[in-house]
Protein backbone atom coordinates (compact mmCIF):
# COMPACT_ATOMS: atom_id res chain seq x y z
CA UNK A 1 0.00 0.00 0.00
CA UNK A 2 2.67 2.51 0.99
CA UNK A 3 4.56 1.57 -2.16
CA UNK A 4 1.57 2.48 -4.26
CA UNK A 5 1.07 5.74 -2.36
CA UNK A 6 4.75 6.61 -2.65
CA UNK A 7 4.73 5.89 -6.37
CA UNK A 8 1.57 7.97 -6.78
CA UNK A 9 3.19 10.91 -5.06
CA UNK A 10 6.23 10.58 -7.31
CA UNK A 11 3.84 10.51 -10.24
CA UNK A 12 2.01 13.59 -9.04
CA UNK A 13 5.29 15.43 -8.64
CA UNK A 14 6.34 14.41 -12.17
CA UNK A 15 2.94 15.66 -13.26
CA UNK A 16 3.52 18.96 -11.49
CA UNK A 17 6.75 19.52 -13.45
CA UNK A 18 4.96 18.61 -16.68
CA UNK A 19 2.13 20.96 -15.82
CA UNK A 20 4.45 23.83 -15.04
CA UNK A 21 6.23 23.38 -18.37
CA UNK A 22 3.01 22.92 -20.35
CA UNK A 23 1.22 25.86 -18.75
CA UNK A 24 3.02 28.43 -20.88
CA UNK A 25 2.27 26.38 -23.96
CA UNK A 26 -1.45 26.41 -23.23
CA UNK A 27 -1.21 30.14 -23.94
CA UNK A 28 1.18 30.32 -26.90
CA UNK A 29 0.23 27.02 -28.53
CA UNK A 30 -3.25 26.40 -27.10
CA UNK A 31 -4.62 29.91 -27.39
CA UNK A 32 -2.57 31.43 -30.19
CA UNK A 33 -1.83 28.27 -32.16
CA UNK A 34 1.89 29.01 -32.46
CA UNK A 35 4.23 26.03 -32.37
CA UNK A 36 7.18 27.61 -30.63
CA UNK A 37 10.11 25.20 -30.62
CA UNK A 38 12.15 27.69 -28.60
CA UNK A 39 9.80 27.32 -25.62
CA UNK A 40 12.24 24.84 -24.08
CA UNK A 41 15.02 27.42 -24.29
CA UNK A 42 12.90 29.82 -22.25
CA UNK A 43 12.89 27.10 -19.58
CA UNK A 44 16.67 27.03 -19.86
CA UNK A 45 16.80 30.83 -19.58
CA UNK A 46 14.83 30.62 -16.34
CA UNK A 47 17.17 27.95 -14.99
CA UNK A 48 20.33 29.90 -15.83
CA UNK A 49 18.77 32.99 -14.26
CA UNK A 50 18.54 31.03 -11.02
CA UNK A 51 22.15 29.91 -11.42
CA UNK A 52 23.49 33.42 -12.02
CA UNK A 53 21.52 34.82 -9.11
CA UNK A 54 22.85 32.17 -6.75
CA UNK A 55 26.44 33.00 -7.66
CA UNK A 56 25.81 36.59 -6.61
CA UNK A 57 23.45 36.13 -3.69
CA UNK A 58 24.66 33.87 -0.92
CA UNK A 59 21.40 32.71 0.70
CA UNK A 60 19.91 29.95 -1.46
CA UNK A 61 16.42 30.60 -0.15
CA UNK A 62 16.54 34.33 -0.89
CA UNK A 63 17.99 33.84 -4.35
CA UNK A 64 15.30 31.30 -5.19
CA UNK A 65 12.57 33.72 -4.19
CA UNK A 66 14.11 36.48 -6.31
CA UNK A 67 14.72 34.03 -9.15
CA UNK A 68 11.02 33.24 -9.58
CA UNK A 69 9.86 36.72 -10.67
CA UNK A 70 13.17 37.52 -12.37
CA UNK A 71 13.10 34.33 -14.46
CA UNK A 72 9.53 35.17 -15.42
CA UNK A 73 10.69 38.58 -16.64
CA UNK A 74 13.78 37.27 -18.46
CA UNK A 75 12.01 34.42 -20.25
CA UNK A 76 8.92 36.55 -20.86
CA UNK A 77 10.98 39.32 -22.45
CA UNK A 78 12.78 36.80 -24.66
CA UNK A 79 9.38 35.48 -25.72
CA UNK A 80 7.94 38.92 -26.42
CA UNK A 81 11.08 39.80 -28.40
CA UNK A 82 10.79 36.60 -30.45
CA UNK A 83 7.12 37.35 -31.13
CA UNK A 84 7.89 40.89 -32.20
CA UNK A 85 10.93 40.02 -34.32
CA UNK A 86 9.70 36.90 -36.09
CA UNK A 87 6.52 35.17 -35.09
CA UNK A 88 4.10 38.03 -35.75
CA UNK A 89 5.20 38.03 -39.37
CA UNK A 90 4.43 34.33 -39.67
CA UNK A 91 0.97 33.91 -38.09
CA UNK A 92 -0.47 32.73 -41.39
CA UNK A 93 2.42 30.32 -42.01
CA UNK A 94 2.56 27.76 -39.16
CA UNK A 95 5.16 25.51 -40.80
CA UNK A 96 7.54 28.42 -41.24
CA UNK A 97 6.98 29.32 -37.59
CA UNK A 98 7.99 25.81 -36.57
CA UNK A 99 11.22 25.93 -38.60
CA UNK A 100 12.12 29.47 -37.61
CA UNK A 101 11.59 28.89 -33.89
CA UNK A 102 13.57 25.65 -34.12
CA UNK A 103 16.42 27.68 -35.55
CA UNK A 104 16.06 30.20 -32.73
CA UNK A 105 16.10 27.30 -30.28
CA UNK A 106 19.46 26.08 -31.64
CA UNK A 107 20.88 29.61 -31.53
CA UNK A 108 19.83 30.10 -27.92
CA UNK A 109 21.40 26.77 -26.96
CA UNK A 110 24.68 27.82 -28.56
CA UNK A 111 24.46 31.20 -26.85
CA UNK A 112 24.13 29.42 -23.50
CA UNK A 113 27.18 27.27 -24.33
CA UNK A 114 29.19 30.37 -25.19
CA UNK A 115 28.24 32.16 -21.99
CA UNK A 116 28.09 29.37 -19.40
CA UNK A 117 30.12 26.59 -21.05
CA UNK A 118 28.94 23.25 -22.41
CA UNK A 119 28.99 21.19 -19.18
CA UNK A 120 25.97 21.17 -16.94
CA UNK A 121 25.97 23.35 -13.84
CA UNK A 122 24.11 22.97 -10.57
CA UNK A 123 22.47 25.19 -8.01
CA UNK A 124 22.13 24.51 -4.29
CA UNK A 125 18.63 24.02 -3.03
CA UNK A 126 17.76 26.01 0.09
CA UNK A 127 17.96 23.91 3.26
CA UNK A 128 14.22 24.12 3.71
CA UNK A 129 13.70 22.26 0.44
CA UNK A 130 16.28 19.49 0.84
CA UNK A 131 14.54 17.34 3.45
CA UNK A 132 11.55 15.04 3.48
CA UNK A 133 8.25 14.94 5.29
CA UNK A 134 6.77 11.63 6.32
CA UNK A 135 3.03 11.37 6.42
CA UNK A 136 1.63 7.99 7.46
CA UNK A 137 4.53 6.05 6.02
CA UNK A 138 4.69 8.04 2.77
CA UNK A 139 7.82 10.06 2.18
CA UNK A 140 7.21 13.42 0.57
CA UNK A 141 10.31 15.25 -0.69
CA UNK A 142 10.16 18.93 0.20
CA UNK A 143 11.40 20.13 -3.18
CA UNK A 144 8.73 18.04 -4.94
CA UNK A 145 6.05 19.51 -2.67
CA UNK A 146 7.36 22.98 -3.46
CA UNK A 147 7.09 22.34 -7.21
CA UNK A 148 3.58 20.97 -6.79
CA UNK A 149 2.57 24.08 -4.87
CA UNK A 150 4.24 26.34 -7.43
CA UNK A 151 2.48 24.60 -10.33
CA UNK A 152 -0.93 24.89 -8.69
CA UNK A 153 -0.25 28.53 -7.84
CA UNK A 154 0.67 29.27 -11.45
CA UNK A 155 -2.50 27.53 -12.72
CA UNK A 156 -4.54 29.60 -10.29
CA UNK A 157 -2.74 32.78 -11.35
CA UNK A 158 -3.29 32.17 -15.07
CA UNK A 159 -6.95 31.31 -14.47
CA UNK A 160 -7.53 34.47 -12.45
CA UNK A 161 -5.76 36.67 -15.00
CA UNK A 162 -7.82 35.22 -17.85
CA UNK A 163 -11.13 35.41 -16.03
CA UNK A 164 -10.96 38.63 -14.08
CA UNK A 165 -8.54 41.13 -15.59
CA UNK A 166 -8.96 43.44 -18.61
CA UNK A 167 -5.92 41.77 -20.18
CA UNK A 168 -7.52 38.35 -19.70
CA UNK A 169 -10.73 39.53 -21.34
CA UNK A 170 -8.71 40.85 -24.26
CA UNK A 171 -6.71 37.65 -24.64
CA UNK A 172 -9.91 35.57 -24.73
CA UNK A 173 -11.63 38.01 -27.08
CA UNK A 174 -8.74 37.99 -29.57
CA UNK A 175 -8.72 34.19 -29.60
CA UNK A 176 -12.47 33.98 -30.12
CA UNK A 177 -12.80 36.57 -32.87
CA UNK A 178 -9.67 38.45 -33.90
CA UNK A 179 -11.30 40.80 -36.43
CA UNK A 180 -14.15 41.69 -34.12
CA UNK A 181 -11.65 42.41 -31.32
CA UNK A 182 -9.69 44.69 -33.64
CA UNK A 183 -12.78 46.65 -34.73
CA UNK A 184 -13.85 46.88 -31.09
CA UNK A 185 -10.79 49.01 -30.54
CA UNK A 186 -8.41 46.38 -29.19
CA UNK A 187 -4.82 46.56 -30.41
CA UNK A 188 -4.63 42.85 -31.18
CA UNK A 189 -0.93 42.94 -31.98
CA UNK A 190 -0.18 44.20 -28.49
CA UNK A 191 -2.41 41.51 -26.97
CA UNK A 192 -0.51 38.85 -28.94
CA UNK A 193 2.76 40.13 -27.52
CA UNK A 194 1.43 40.16 -23.95
CA UNK A 195 0.07 36.63 -24.34
CA UNK A 196 3.46 35.53 -25.57
CA UNK A 197 5.18 37.37 -22.72
CA UNK A 198 3.12 35.55 -20.09
CA UNK A 199 3.37 32.16 -21.79
CA UNK A 200 7.14 32.43 -22.14
CA UNK A 201 7.49 33.85 -18.65
CA UNK A 202 5.79 30.76 -17.26
CA UNK A 203 8.44 28.66 -19.02
CA UNK A 204 11.01 30.69 -17.11
CA UNK A 205 9.29 29.88 -13.82
CA UNK A 206 9.32 26.20 -14.82
CA UNK A 207 13.05 26.56 -15.40
CA UNK A 208 13.54 27.79 -11.83
CA UNK A 209 11.60 24.79 -10.51
CA UNK A 210 13.71 22.38 -12.57
CA UNK A 211 16.91 23.59 -10.92
CA UNK A 212 15.59 21.97 -7.73
CA UNK A 213 15.40 18.50 -9.26
CA UNK A 214 18.12 18.36 -11.89
CA UNK A 215 21.19 19.91 -13.50
CA UNK A 216 21.16 23.05 -15.64
CA UNK A 217 22.49 22.72 -19.17
CA UNK A 218 22.17 24.23 -22.64
CA UNK A 219 19.93 21.40 -23.87
CA UNK A 220 17.79 20.95 -20.77
CA UNK A 221 14.78 22.50 -22.52
CA UNK A 222 14.72 19.99 -25.35
CA UNK A 223 14.31 17.15 -22.83
CA UNK A 224 10.99 18.56 -21.75
CA UNK A 225 9.54 20.29 -24.78
CA UNK A 226 8.08 17.18 -26.43
CA UNK A 227 6.37 16.07 -23.21
CA UNK A 228 4.96 19.54 -22.77
CA UNK A 229 3.45 19.62 -26.25
CA UNK A 230 2.04 16.13 -25.62
CA UNK A 231 0.30 17.37 -22.47
CA UNK A 232 -1.35 20.24 -24.31
CA UNK A 233 -2.36 18.10 -27.30
CA UNK A 234 -3.80 15.29 -25.16
CA UNK A 235 -5.53 17.74 -22.84
CA UNK A 236 -7.19 19.42 -25.78
CA UNK A 237 -5.69 22.73 -26.83
CA UNK A 238 -8.86 24.57 -25.90
CA UNK A 239 -8.83 24.45 -22.14
CA UNK A 240 -6.59 24.73 -19.15
CA UNK A 241 -8.24 21.96 -17.14
CA UNK A 242 -7.43 19.47 -19.91
CA UNK A 243 -3.74 20.19 -19.47
CA UNK A 244 -3.97 19.97 -15.68
CA UNK A 245 -5.67 16.57 -15.74
CA UNK A 246 -3.40 15.24 -18.49
CA UNK A 247 -0.18 16.34 -16.78
CA UNK A 248 -1.05 14.53 -13.55
CA UNK A 249 -2.45 11.48 -15.37
CA UNK A 250 0.70 11.11 -17.49
CA UNK A 251 2.90 11.65 -14.42
CA UNK A 252 1.20 8.96 -12.38
CA UNK A 253 1.05 6.54 -15.31
CA UNK A 254 4.74 7.07 -16.00
CA UNK A 255 5.77 6.57 -12.40
CA UNK A 256 3.62 3.49 -11.80
CA UNK A 257 4.89 1.92 -15.01
CA UNK A 258 8.48 2.79 -14.12
CA UNK A 259 8.04 0.92 -10.86
CA UNK A 260 6.72 -2.22 -12.50
CA UNK A 261 8.96 -2.13 -15.60
CA UNK A 262 11.90 0.10 -16.56
CA UNK A 263 12.18 3.78 -17.40
CA UNK A 264 12.43 3.20 -21.16
CA UNK A 265 9.63 0.64 -21.31
CA UNK A 266 7.44 2.99 -19.24
CA UNK A 267 8.15 5.81 -21.70
CA UNK A 268 7.23 3.60 -24.65
CA UNK A 269 4.00 2.42 -23.03
CA UNK A 270 3.00 6.01 -22.20
CA UNK A 271 3.62 7.12 -25.79
CA UNK A 272 1.64 4.17 -27.18
CA UNK A 273 -1.18 5.03 -24.77
CA UNK A 274 -1.15 8.63 -26.01
CA UNK A 275 -1.24 7.55 -29.66
CA UNK A 276 -4.15 5.21 -28.90
CA UNK A 277 -5.97 7.93 -27.00
CA UNK A 278 -5.58 10.41 -29.84
CA UNK A 279 -6.94 7.85 -32.30
CA UNK A 280 -10.03 7.72 -30.15
CA UNK A 281 -10.23 11.45 -29.41
CA UNK A 282 -8.11 13.39 -31.94
CA UNK A 283 -9.28 16.69 -30.49
CA UNK A 284 -7.97 15.81 -27.03
CA UNK A 285 -9.66 15.57 -23.66
CA UNK A 286 -11.52 18.89 -23.62
CA UNK A 287 -12.72 20.90 -26.57
CA UNK A 288 -14.98 23.78 -27.41
CA UNK A 289 -16.35 24.84 -30.72
CA UNK A 290 -14.28 27.96 -30.40
CA UNK A 291 -11.18 27.96 -28.27
CA UNK A 292 -11.49 29.43 -24.83
CA UNK A 293 -9.17 28.85 -21.94
CA UNK A 294 -11.12 29.97 -18.93
CA UNK B 1 -17.20 63.13 -42.13
CA UNK B 2 -16.13 60.07 -44.12
CA UNK B 3 -14.93 60.14 -47.68
CA UNK B 4 -14.27 56.92 -49.55
CA UNK B 5 -12.50 57.96 -52.75
CA UNK B 6 -12.33 55.65 -55.78
CA UNK B 7 -11.46 52.64 -53.66
CA UNK B 8 -10.43 49.46 -55.41
CA UNK B 9 -10.32 46.39 -53.22
CA UNK B 10 -10.73 42.64 -53.30
CA UNK B 11 -9.52 39.27 -52.10
CA UNK B 12 -6.59 37.38 -53.64
CA UNK B 13 -7.06 37.65 -57.40
CA UNK B 14 -10.67 38.79 -57.49
CA UNK B 15 -11.45 42.49 -57.47
CA UNK B 16 -14.70 43.26 -55.67
CA UNK B 17 -14.73 47.05 -55.67
CA UNK B 18 -13.83 48.82 -58.92
CA UNK B 19 -13.26 52.38 -57.78
CA UNK B 20 -16.10 53.19 -55.40
CA UNK B 21 -16.68 56.73 -54.12
CA UNK B 22 -19.07 57.19 -51.20
CA UNK B 23 -19.39 60.17 -48.86
CA UNK B 24 -21.03 60.28 -45.43
CA UNK B 25 -21.98 63.83 -44.38
CA UNK B 26 -21.37 65.08 -40.86
CA UNK B 27 -24.25 64.05 -38.55
CA UNK B 28 -25.95 62.53 -41.58
CA UNK B 29 -26.87 59.07 -42.75
CA UNK B 30 -25.75 57.58 -46.04
CA UNK B 31 -26.95 54.20 -47.17
CA UNK B 32 -25.46 51.74 -49.62
CA UNK B 33 -27.96 49.43 -51.29
CA UNK B 34 -27.37 46.54 -53.59
CA UNK B 35 -27.90 42.86 -54.22
CA UNK B 36 -25.89 40.06 -52.64
CA UNK B 37 -22.33 40.05 -53.90
CA UNK B 38 -22.42 43.67 -55.07
CA UNK B 39 -19.57 44.50 -52.68
CA UNK B 40 -21.45 46.27 -49.88
CA UNK B 41 -19.77 44.42 -47.01
CA UNK B 42 -16.40 44.67 -48.74
CA UNK B 43 -16.87 48.43 -48.90
CA UNK B 44 -17.43 48.60 -45.13
CA UNK B 45 -14.46 46.30 -44.46
CA UNK B 46 -12.28 48.58 -46.57
CA UNK B 47 -13.64 51.67 -44.79
CA UNK B 48 -12.87 50.09 -41.42
CA UNK B 49 -9.39 48.90 -42.37
CA UNK B 50 -10.00 45.16 -42.23
CA UNK B 51 -9.20 45.09 -45.92
CA UNK B 52 -6.42 47.17 -47.48
CA UNK B 53 -7.58 48.96 -50.63
CA UNK B 54 -5.40 48.35 -53.69
CA UNK B 55 -5.89 51.97 -54.61
CA UNK B 56 -7.96 54.90 -53.52
CA UNK B 57 -8.15 56.64 -50.17
CA UNK B 58 -10.33 56.79 -47.07
CA UNK B 59 -10.57 60.16 -45.34
CA UNK B 60 -12.02 60.76 -41.89
CA UNK B 61 -12.66 64.46 -41.20
CA UNK B 62 -10.10 65.24 -43.84
CA UNK B 63 -7.40 62.99 -42.36
CA UNK B 64 -6.12 60.20 -44.59
CA UNK B 65 -6.70 57.02 -42.58
CA UNK B 66 -6.18 54.56 -45.44
CA UNK B 67 -3.10 53.05 -43.77
CA UNK B 68 -4.42 52.88 -40.20
CA UNK B 69 -5.27 49.66 -38.36
CA UNK B 70 -8.93 49.17 -37.41
CA UNK B 71 -8.26 49.77 -33.70
CA UNK B 72 -6.68 53.14 -34.54
CA UNK B 73 -9.82 54.06 -36.48
CA UNK B 74 -11.90 53.18 -33.42
CA UNK B 75 -9.72 55.54 -31.40
CA UNK B 76 -10.60 58.28 -33.94
CA UNK B 77 -14.32 57.82 -33.41
CA UNK B 78 -15.31 55.07 -35.84
CA UNK B 79 -17.36 52.05 -34.84
CA UNK B 80 -18.43 49.09 -36.92
CA UNK B 81 -21.15 46.50 -36.48
CA UNK B 82 -20.33 43.71 -38.92
CA UNK B 83 -22.76 41.34 -40.58
CA UNK B 84 -24.09 38.27 -38.84
CA UNK B 85 -24.62 39.38 -35.22
CA UNK B 86 -21.01 38.71 -34.31
CA UNK B 87 -19.93 38.48 -30.70
CA UNK B 88 -17.31 36.89 -28.49
CA UNK B 89 -19.29 33.67 -27.91
CA UNK B 90 -17.53 32.44 -24.77
CA UNK B 91 -17.56 35.77 -22.99
CA UNK B 92 -20.69 36.66 -21.06
CA UNK B 93 -22.87 39.55 -22.17
CA UNK B 94 -21.40 41.68 -19.40
CA UNK B 95 -17.85 40.72 -20.40
CA UNK B 96 -18.58 41.53 -24.04
CA UNK B 97 -19.48 45.07 -22.98
CA UNK B 98 -16.79 45.45 -20.32
CA UNK B 99 -14.16 44.39 -22.85
CA UNK B 100 -14.86 47.50 -24.91
CA UNK B 101 -15.22 49.73 -21.84
CA UNK B 102 -11.85 48.61 -20.37
CA UNK B 103 -9.36 51.45 -20.31
CA UNK B 104 -11.93 54.14 -21.13
CA UNK B 105 -12.27 56.80 -18.45
CA UNK B 106 -16.01 57.04 -19.14
CA UNK B 107 -16.37 53.28 -19.59
CA UNK B 108 -18.74 52.69 -16.71
CA UNK B 109 -21.14 55.43 -17.78
CA UNK B 110 -20.96 54.28 -21.40
CA UNK B 111 -21.92 50.72 -20.42
CA UNK B 112 -24.83 52.01 -18.35
CA UNK B 113 -26.03 54.15 -21.27
CA UNK B 114 -25.82 51.22 -23.66
CA UNK B 115 -27.80 49.06 -21.24
CA UNK B 116 -30.47 51.77 -20.97
CA UNK B 117 -30.77 51.68 -24.74
CA UNK B 118 -31.02 47.86 -24.80
CA UNK B 119 -32.55 46.91 -21.43
CA UNK B 120 -32.87 43.25 -22.44
CA UNK B 121 -29.09 42.94 -22.14
CA UNK B 122 -29.29 43.70 -18.43
CA UNK B 123 -31.22 40.50 -17.77
CA UNK B 124 -28.75 38.53 -19.89
CA UNK B 125 -25.58 39.92 -18.34
CA UNK B 126 -24.35 36.59 -16.93
CA UNK B 127 -25.13 34.55 -20.02
CA UNK B 128 -22.54 33.63 -22.62
CA UNK B 129 -23.04 35.62 -25.80
CA UNK B 130 -23.00 32.40 -27.83
CA UNK B 131 -26.23 31.35 -26.14
CA UNK B 132 -28.16 34.52 -27.00
CA UNK B 133 -30.69 34.69 -29.82
CA UNK B 134 -29.76 36.45 -33.05
CA UNK B 135 -31.74 39.54 -32.09
CA UNK B 136 -30.16 39.70 -28.64
CA UNK B 137 -26.69 39.24 -30.12
CA UNK B 138 -27.32 42.08 -32.56
CA UNK B 139 -28.42 44.37 -29.72
CA UNK B 140 -25.25 43.34 -27.91
CA UNK B 141 -23.22 44.20 -31.01
CA UNK B 142 -24.84 47.64 -31.27
CA UNK B 143 -24.28 48.21 -27.55
CA UNK B 144 -20.60 47.28 -27.90
CA UNK B 145 -20.20 49.72 -30.76
CA UNK B 146 -21.91 52.55 -28.87
CA UNK B 147 -19.73 52.13 -25.77
CA UNK B 148 -16.84 53.61 -27.75
CA UNK B 149 -19.02 56.75 -28.16
CA UNK B 150 -18.52 56.82 -31.93
CA UNK B 151 -18.93 59.81 -34.18
CA UNK B 152 -19.28 57.56 -37.20
CA UNK B 153 -21.08 54.24 -37.13
CA UNK B 154 -20.77 51.65 -39.89
CA UNK B 155 -23.71 49.24 -39.92
CA UNK B 156 -23.75 46.13 -42.09
CA UNK B 157 -27.32 44.86 -42.60
CA UNK B 158 -28.29 45.36 -38.96
CA UNK B 159 -31.62 43.53 -39.22
CA UNK B 160 -30.64 40.71 -41.55
CA UNK B 161 -31.41 37.23 -40.21
CA UNK B 162 -33.20 38.51 -37.11
CA UNK B 163 -36.61 37.40 -35.87
CA UNK B 164 -39.27 39.86 -37.12
CA UNK B 165 -40.42 40.81 -33.61
CA UNK B 166 -37.02 42.38 -32.89
CA UNK B 167 -36.43 43.95 -36.31
CA UNK B 168 -38.77 46.89 -35.70
CA UNK B 169 -37.21 47.52 -32.29
CA UNK B 170 -33.69 47.62 -33.69
CA UNK B 171 -34.76 49.83 -36.59
CA UNK B 172 -36.42 52.30 -34.21
CA UNK B 173 -33.30 52.40 -32.04
CA UNK B 174 -31.10 53.10 -35.05
CA UNK B 175 -33.44 55.87 -36.25
CA UNK B 176 -33.49 57.38 -32.76
CA UNK B 177 -29.68 57.34 -32.65
CA UNK B 178 -29.37 59.11 -35.97
CA UNK B 179 -31.83 61.80 -34.90
CA UNK B 180 -30.06 62.43 -31.60
CA UNK B 181 -27.30 64.28 -33.47
CA UNK B 182 -23.54 64.00 -33.19
CA UNK B 183 -23.52 60.69 -35.03
CA UNK B 184 -22.92 59.96 -38.69
CA UNK B 185 -23.97 56.59 -40.07
CA UNK B 186 -22.98 54.56 -43.10
CA UNK B 187 -25.75 51.99 -43.43
CA UNK B 188 -25.54 48.97 -45.69
CA UNK B 189 -28.98 47.53 -46.33
CA UNK B 190 -31.12 45.27 -48.47
CA UNK B 191 -34.41 46.58 -47.07
CA UNK B 192 -35.04 49.61 -49.24
CA UNK B 193 -37.90 50.92 -47.10
CA UNK B 194 -35.93 51.17 -43.88
CA UNK B 195 -32.79 52.44 -45.62
CA UNK B 196 -34.62 55.27 -47.37
CA UNK B 197 -36.41 56.23 -44.17
CA UNK B 198 -33.09 56.56 -42.36
CA UNK B 199 -30.83 58.07 -44.99
CA UNK B 200 -30.31 61.49 -46.53
CA UNK B 201 -28.14 60.05 -49.30
CA UNK B 202 -28.27 56.74 -51.06
CA UNK B 203 -25.85 54.84 -53.26
CA UNK B 204 -26.77 51.81 -55.32
CA UNK B 205 -23.88 49.40 -55.70
CA UNK B 206 -23.82 46.87 -58.52
CA UNK B 207 -20.94 44.51 -59.22
CA UNK B 208 -18.51 46.74 -57.36
CA UNK B 209 -19.55 50.04 -58.98
CA UNK B 210 -21.88 52.83 -57.87
CA UNK B 211 -24.57 52.81 -60.55
CA UNK B 212 -26.84 55.46 -59.12
CA UNK B 213 -26.98 57.80 -56.18
CA UNK B 214 -28.99 60.69 -54.89
CA UNK B 215 -31.00 62.25 -52.10
CA UNK B 216 -32.61 59.91 -49.59
CA UNK B 217 -36.03 60.08 -47.99
CA UNK B 218 -39.09 57.96 -48.59
CA UNK B 219 -39.93 59.94 -51.75
CA UNK B 220 -36.95 58.47 -53.57
CA UNK B 221 -37.90 54.90 -52.69
CA UNK B 222 -39.47 54.23 -56.07
CA UNK B 223 -36.41 55.43 -57.95
CA UNK B 224 -34.17 53.22 -55.88
CA UNK B 225 -36.37 50.16 -56.28
CA UNK B 226 -36.31 50.70 -60.01
CA UNK B 227 -32.53 51.06 -59.99
CA UNK B 228 -32.18 47.86 -57.99
CA UNK B 229 -34.45 45.77 -60.17
CA UNK B 230 -32.46 46.44 -63.36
Amino acid sequence: MTVILNQSFTGISIGAVLLLIALGLTLTFGQMGVINMAHGEFIMAGAYTTYVLQKDISGAGVSLLIALPLAFLVAGSLGALLEWLLIRRLYTRPLDTLLVTWGVSLMLQQLARDIFGAPNVQTHAPDLLTGNISVGGITLANNRLFILGLALLCVLGVTLILRLTPLGRRIRAVVQNRDLAEVSGIATGRVDRMTFFIGSGLAGVAGVALTLVGPIGPTMGTNYIVDAFLVVVVGGIAQLKGSVITAFALGVLQSVLEYSTTVSVAKVIVLVAIVAFLQWRPQGLYTLRTRSLA
Amino acid sequence: MLEINSVQAGYDRTTVLHGVTVTVPKDGVATVLGHNGAGKSTLLRAAMGLLKPRSGTVLLNGEDITGLAPNQRVARGMAYVPQGQQSFPHLTTAENLQLVADGRPDGKAAVAEALDLFPVLRELSGRRAGLLSGGQRQQLALARALITRPKLLLLDEPTEGIQPSVVAEIEETILALTRRGGLSVLLVEQHVGFAMRAAQHYYVLEAGRVTSSGEGGTGAEGTVRAALSV
